[in-house]
C-alpha cells in the first residue's frame, strides 16, 4: 500500500519579519498518514519554527516570509487559516498549565467544541467519550490546581483530540514533566496513535525518553535545515547526535565508549529489543573493568543543618514531616522528588519565607530562626526558576547592583564587586547592556550575578536547567561546578536525572514530606524503590549493566559518568 | 488566599438556578431597589433578601471578609451624608421635625434619620442579593450567562479568564515578593511610604512580563483550538432554563415594574410619612 501524505514541505523557507536571517532554509520534509515522527534539535535550530508552520500559528500570529510550498491535508497551508489547520491538525503545547482555558477539565475539553457551536447536550457525551480515552473521567469536574501535571497533559490532549484530527503534534511534551510522567506520556501518545491512527509528531530534545516507545523516523534539524531524516537505529549507528548538541540515549553513548560498533540490525533505537552478541557484551565488561574507579569527593564541614524541620500550610496541607538534612560546606548537592513532596517548601523554609513550626535550622552553628529574610539573603541566596520572576530593572549592572544599594553599600565599592560578579558569569562584556538584550540563558546567570554579588556561602536554586537543550545544560552547569570549585556550596532543586548523576555527588530524595533518601546519585538512580516514589526514572545504564551481566550497576554508571565528563570537556 | 469569585457549592433551589437568569435577577433586582424610596417596598426587599439567603443555606461566616467590607462601606456612606447634606431628609420630606438640637445646621431631624434608615434598606436589600449571585453561581457559568445576556462571548470569556488568573498571578506576586526581599527590598511598614511604592514597582515589571508571557501562551492555546472563528459559541456549562428560573426572571421584572409603578402612584420616588 502506498502510503498517503498529510504534511509536505517543498523547497521551504521562512524568515520572522522582525528577523534579519531566514530561521528555515530549504526544508524538504515528508509526513505521512499514521506516521509517528520525532523532531529533534538543539534550541534555535527551527524545530519550533517548524511546528507553527504545521500548526497554522506561522504565518497568522506570527508573521514573516516564506519560500516554497507547504502542503497540509491536500491543500496549500498557506491559504488556510488558522481555523481551518485547526481541523487538520491539533497541537499540544509545552505549557501545560498555560494552555488550560477551560475552568474545569471538562470543559476545557469541551473548549474546541464550543468554538465550533456543537450543541450542549451532544457535546457532554463527546467530553466523556473523550475523557475515557484519555482517562481523566475521574477528574472532569477538577480545577487546573486540582489536577497533576500529567492529567494537565492529558487533557491538554483530550482538548485536541475531540477535533477529530488527522495529525497530533506535540510541542517538548516532556519539558514540564517529572521523569516518571514523561514515561507515562510517551505511552500515552504511543497507545492515542495506535487506537486512532493520526500522524503524531513530537519536538523534543529528550531523544532518550521520546525512544522509550518506538518511533517510524527520526528528523534531525539545525541551524534551520534538516540535517537527517530517515529511521532511528540508523541514526543511532552514527554521531550526528551529539555533534548537533543532542544527547544520544545514555546506553547508546556507553556501547560506544565499550569499542561495540552499532548496527541498525541490532535495534540501538528500542533498549527492550537490543541486540548484543556474546562478544560485544564482553567488550562492555572489559570496558567497565577498565574504567578507573570513579573518584568519591570527601564531604566537608557542616553548613547547614535541618533537624526534624515540620511545618504546616495556612490552609492545613503538612509539607514537612520532620525534614532532617544536612548540606556540608563546598558541596554540589541536589534535592529530588515529585511535585508536592515538599522540596520547594523546604527551600522556602531555608529562605525564611516560611516559618516551620518546629525543628532546628542552623548555618555554620547559628540558629537560623533569629534572622530576617534579609539577613539570612546574605548567607544563602535563592535563584528562581524563571529568570523573568526575579529581574526587576532594565540595566544589567543595575540588576546585579540592586541587592548591594539595597543594604547601602557605597558606590565606590558597589563598582568593583559587580564587575566581579559579572566577569564570574561571563557577563561582564555586557555590563552596560539593557536586560531585555539577552538570551534566557543569559538572564539566568544575571540572576545567579545578582545573587553572587552578595557573596553567600551558598546557593539554592530552582530547577537551574528546566526548558534547556544540552547545549545550554551544559553551559550553565558548567558555570555552577566552576563556582563550586571556587567554594560556593550549590543546592540544586530538580527533576533532571542527568544533572543528579552528573553534577551532583549526593542527592536527597523528598516525597510526601518526608526525606525518604540521602545516598549518591548513582545508587538513588539504581534503587527501583526509591526511583518510583520518587517518580524518577532508572538510567538506561541500568538496563544495559544488567543485559551485559555486570553486577554493580552503581559502579558501572559512575564510571561511565566520569568517562563521559572527560570526553565531553 | 481569597477568591474573589467565591462559589459555595453547597446544593440549594439558588445554586439549581442557571446563571444567566439568577444574572437577570440580580439586575432586574438592583433596578427595583435603586430606582425607589419607596420604604414599605424597601423592607419587603430586605426581608426577602435575608429569606433567599437561607434558602441558598448560605451562612454568615461564609461571607463575613465581603459582609465587613460592606458594613463599612454603609457606615462610611451614612456619616459622610450627613456631614455634607445634615438637612437633606428635611429637604426632601418638606418639614423638620427637630429631635436632638445641635449646634450649626446639625440638628438631629426625624426626616434626616428616616432618609438614613432608606439609605440603609437600599443597601441592605441589594447587597445580600450580590452576595447571593456570587457565592451561587458556578464560575464556569459566568461566562455563558453573561453571553446569554447579550454580552459578547469574547468579552464574556475576556472577563471570565481575567477572574480565573486573578489567584495565579496573587501566587506569583507573592513569590516575586518575596525574592526581591531576599535581595534586601524593605516592603515592610518599616520602609516609608515612597520607599514602598518604589519596591512595589520592582515587582511589578517582573509580574508583567511574566504575564505578558501567560497571556501569549494562552491566546496562542485559544487559537489553535478555534476561539474567535464563529460569530457564536455554545457553552459546555449552559443549562436550559427551568420553571424555577423563568419564575424567578418573571418575579423579578415584576417587581421592577412594582417599583415603577409604587412611583407613579406615589407621586414622586419619595415615600413620605411626614406628610400631614
Amino acid at each position: 500500500m502506498k502510503k498517503e501524505p498529510i504534511i509536505s514541505f517543498e523547497n521551504f523557507g521562512f524568515q520572522y519579519t522582525a528577523q534579519a536571517e531566514p530561521t528555515l532554509y530549504d526544508i524538504n520534509l515528508t509526513i505521512h498518514k499514521g506516521e509517528k515522527v520525532l523532531i529533534a534539535g538543539p534550541s534555535g535550530c527551527g524545530k519550533s519554527t517548524l511546528a507553527h508552520c504545521i500548526n497554522g500559528l506561522i504565518p497568522n500570529s506570527y508573521p514573516g516570509k516564506t519560500t516554497g510550498r507547504l502542503t497540509i491535508g491536500g491543500k496549500d497551508a498557506l491559504k488556510l487559516d488558522l481555523f481551518g489547520l485547526s481541523k487538520i491538525v491539533g497541537t499540544v503545547l509545552q505549557d501545560s498549565d498555560g494552555q488550560f482555558i477551560g475552568l474545569t477539565v471538562a470543559e476545557d475539553i469541551a473548549f474546541a467544541l464550543e468554538n465550533d457551536c456543537i450543541p450542549t447536550k451532544e457535546m457532554h457525551e463527546q467530553v466523556e467519550k473523550i475523557a475515557e480515552l484519555v482517562d481523566v473521567k475521574g477528574v472532569l469536574g477538577h480545577a487546573p490546581h486540582e489536577i497533576s501535571g500529567g492529567q494537565k497533559q492529558r487533557v491538554g490532549l483530550g482538548g485536541v483530540m475531540v477535533g477529530k484530527v488527522d495529525v497530533l503534534l506535540f510541542d517538548e511534551p516532556l519539558a514540564n514533566l517529572d521523569p516518571a510522567t514523561g514515561k507515562q506520556a510517551i505511552v500515552l501518545i504511543d497507545e492515542i496513535q495506535k487506537r486512532t491512527g493520526c500522524a503524531v509528531i513530537i519536538i523534543e530534545h529528550r531523544v532518550e525518553d521520546v525512544l522509550y516507545r518506538p518511533v517510524d523516523r527520526v528528523v534531525l534539524m539545525g541551524d534551520g535545515r534538516v540535517l537527517y531524516d530517515g529511521g532511528p537505529d540508523e541514526l543511532l549507528c552514527q554521531d550526528l547526535l551529539p555533534r548537533n548538541g543532542i544527547r544520544e540515549p545514555l546506553y547508546v553513548t556507553a556501547l560506544k565508549y565499550a569499542g561495540v560498533t552499532l548496527t541498525p540490525d541490532m535495534r540501538p533505537s528500542y533498549l527492550p529489543e537490543l541486540k548484543l552478541s556474546e562478544e560485544q557484551k564482553r567488550q562492555v565488561h572489559t570496558w567497565f573493568s577498565q574504567q578507573p574507579q570513579a573518584p568519591r569527593p570527601p564531604l566537608g564541614d557542616v553548613l547547614l543543618n535541618a533537624e526534624n524541620i515540620d511545618f504546616t500550610y495556612a490552609g492545613g496541607h503538612h509539607a514537612l514531616k520532620g525534614i532532617s538534612a544536612i548540606v556540608h560546606k563546598g558541596e554540589m548537592l541536589s534535592i529530588v522528588g515529585t511535585n508536592g513532596a515538599g522540596k520547594s517548601t523546604f527551600s522556602k523554609v531555608i529562605c525564611g519565607f516560611e516559618k516551620p513550626q518546629s525543628g532546628v535550622l542552623e548555618l555554620n552553628g547559628i540558629d537560623l530562626s533569629t534572622l530576617s529574610i534579609k539577613e539570612r539573603a546574605d548567607h544563602i541566596g535563592y535563584v528562581m526558576q524563571n529568570p523573568n520572576q526575579m529581574i526587576s530593572k532594565t540595566q544589567i549592572f543595575d540588576e546585579v547592583a540592586l541587592g548591594l544599594r539595597n543594604r547601602g553599600v557605597s558606590e565606590e565599592e558597589i563598582r568593583p564587586r559587580v564587575e566581579e560578579a559579572l566577569k564570574i558569569c561571563g557577563l561582564y562584556p555586557f555590563r552596560n547592556w539593557p536586560v531585555s538584550a539577552l538570551s534566557y540563558g543569559q538572564k539566568k546567570r544575571v540572576t545567579i550575578a545578582s545573587i553572587l554579588v552578595l557573596k553567600p556561602e551558598m546557593i539554592l536554586l530552582d530547577e537551574p536547567t528546566a526548558g534547556q537543550d544540552l547545549k545550554h545544560y551544559t553551559e550553565i552547569m558548567d558555570f555552577l561546578s566552576e563556582l563550586n570549585r571556587q567554594g560556593v556550596t550549590v543546592v540544586l532543586i530538580t527533576h533532571d536525572m542527568h544533572l543528579m548523576l552528573e553534577y551532583t555527588p549526593r542527592a536527597v530524595v523528598f516525597n510526601a514530606g518526608q526525606v525518604i533518601a540521602d545516598k549518591s546519585a548513582a545508587e538513588v538512580l539504581n534503587s527501583p524503590e526509591i526511583v518510583e516514589a520518587a517518580h524518577l526514572k532508572e538510567t538506561s545504564l541500568y538496563h544495559l549493566s544488567a543485559l551485559c551481566g555486570i553486577d554493580d550497576p552503581e559502579e558501572f554508571t559512575r564510571r561511565f559518568i566520569a568517562r563521559d565528563r572527560e570526553v565531553r570537556v | 488566599m481569597t477568591n474573589l469569585f467565591n462559589y459555595i457549592d453547597r446544593p440549594s433551589p439558588i445554586h439549581r438556578l442557571t446563571g444567566a437568569s439568577k444574572l437577570v435577577c440580580l439586575i432586574a433586582w438592583s433596578v427595583a431597589a435603586m430606582t425607589s424610596f419607596y420604604t414599605p417596598l424597601l423592607v419587603a426587599l430586605t426581608v426577602a433578601a435575608l429569606v433567599l439567603f437561607r434558602v441558598a443555606k448560605l451562612r454568615a461566616k461564609d461571607i463575613s471578609f465581603m459582609l465587613g467590607i460592606m458594613i463599612v462601606y454603609i457606615a462610611l456612606n451614612n456619616v459622610l451624608i450627613f456631614l455634607f447634606s445634615p438637612n437633606h431628609g428635611t429637604e426632601l420630606y418638606g418639614s423638620r421635625t427637630v429631635l436632638i438640637p445641635l449646634p450649626g445646621r446639625y440638628d438631629i431631624t426625624a426626616e434626616q434619620l428616616f432618609y438614613h434608615l432608606n439609605v440603609i434598606l437600599k443597601n441592605a436589600c441589594t447587597i445580600p442579593i450580590v452576595l447571593l449571585f456570587i457565592c451561587t453561581t458556578n464560575p464556569s457559568e459566568f461566562a455563558a450567562s453573561l453571553n446569554r445576556i447579550g454580552v459578547s462571548y469574547r468579552v464574556s470569556y475576556a472577563v471570565a479568564l481575567a477572574l480565573r488568573y486573578i489567584p495565579d498571578v496573587q501566587r506569583e506576586y507573592h513569590d516575586i515578593s518575596l525574592a526581591q526581599q531576599a535581595r534586601g527590598t524593605e516592603m515592610s511598614k518599616k520602609a516609608s511610604l515612597i520607599n514602598r511604592l518604589k519596591a512595589a514597582s520592582s515587582i511589578l515589571i517582573p509580574l508583567i512580563l511574566s504575564s505578558m508571557d501567560r497571556i501569549e501562551t494562552i491566546s496562542n492555546a485559544m487559537e489553535l483550538r478555534g476561539f474567535g472563528k464563529e460569530k457564536k459559541r455554545t457553552w459546555y456549562s449552559a443549562r436550559p432554563f427551568s420553571k424555577a428560573d423563568i419564575a424567578g426572571m418573571v418575579v423579578c421584572l415584576l417587581l421592577v415594574v412594582l417599583s415603577l409603578l409604587l412611583t407613579y402612584l406615589n407621586g414622586g420616588r419619595y415615600y413620605n410619612p411626614f406628610m400631614k
